[in-house]
């Protein structure tokens, strides 16, 4: 039987336990690229100590972990390294001009049913759904 | 105080990440993937951490945070060309790799050269980012 939904739903929880510590203790949303980048920008100089205190966590803590618990876990991200560059770069630009990412604007955003994070959500899954069908059944890049 | 509750709440977002297969690229762009063999489980996980923020959003009336200050005011509600044209170039890096950036350093451990090229590449664009979304701010105004 494959049990890889009871595995997602189970870290999903823990995923929106973390975003409730972080809102209910620290007052703020969890947003990984709004955290990641305004470590970058140096906004905001008093959240510097907290935003680096999370970033140690999310690397760290997996790090940490994946040996006991998940040791067979591999990312198969694509050896193409044209496609991972213009991916990231696609990802770091696209989630702070829009301000949030699935975890800002996914988790945090939908629910509190703010509707810029749902519109959020709802481009950037038909865009990844459609570079998909197109990249990787249409051109068989990926 | 702040700096504890931060690494508690990215430790439970990496570890959610790890055990929730979010960190496979294969899921995600198999979740993306309608015309293939479409997996579900990023569904699962979407829902599985929006629950205890249905409680948390709930538990913020009233109250401040536990370290003091003030809970997010409300969201904003008008939509501008940033919130779409964003959310797309973003959509369109999350399925050609299938990480976003919860994973991408969550799985940075683990995830090869290949993981550090991606994040080398998502920090040089989050530092363009402001140029470029400036200009787009321009091209708006020009039209």
């Amino acid at each position: 039987m494959n049990v890889d939904w009871l595995w997602g739903a189970a870290g999903g929880l823990l995923i929106g336990l973390g975003a409730a510590v972080y809102l209910l203790c620290n007052g703020r949303i969890m947003g990984a690229s709004g955290i990641l980048g305004g470590l970058l920008q140096r906004s905001d100089r008093s959240a510097m100590t907290e935003r680096l205190a999370f970033v140690t966590g999310l690397i760290g803590m997996p790090f940490l972990l994946r040996p006991l618990i998940a040791p067979q876990t591999q990312t198969h991200l694509t050896g193409d390294l044209a496609i991972v560059i213009l991916a990231g770069l696609l990802v770091g630009v696209g989630t702070r001009i829009a301000n949030g990412c699935t975890s800002g604007h996914g988790v945090c955003g939908i629910s509190r049913f703010s509707l810029r994070g749902i519109v959020a959500t709802v481009f950037y899954i038909l865009a990844g759904g459609l570079t998909v069908a197109l990249f990787r059944h249409a051109m068989g890049v990926i | 105080m702040r700096g504890l509750f931060a690494f508690l709440a990215g430790s439970l977002f990496g570890t959610g990440l790890l055990i929730s297969g979010m960190t496979d690229t294969t899921k995600v762009q198999g979740w993306l993937d309608v015309f293939g063999n479409w997996d579900p489980t990023l569904a699962f996980v979407m829902g599985g951490a929006i629950l205890p923020m249905l409680v948390a959003w709930q538990l913020t009336r009233n109250r401040t945070p536990v370290v003091g200050g003030h809970f997010p005011a409300p969201p904003h509600t008008e939509l501008d060309r940033r919130l779409v044209v964003g959310s797309v170039l973003f959509g369109v890096g999350w399925g050609l790799a299938g990480l976003c950036p919860g994973p991408a350093m969550a799985s940075l451990s683990y995830g090869g050269i290949g993981g550090v090229v991606f994040m080398i590449a998502m920090i040089a664009g989050m530092l363009a980012a402001p140029k470029l979304g400036a200009q787009l701010d321009r091209m708006a105004n020009a039209a």
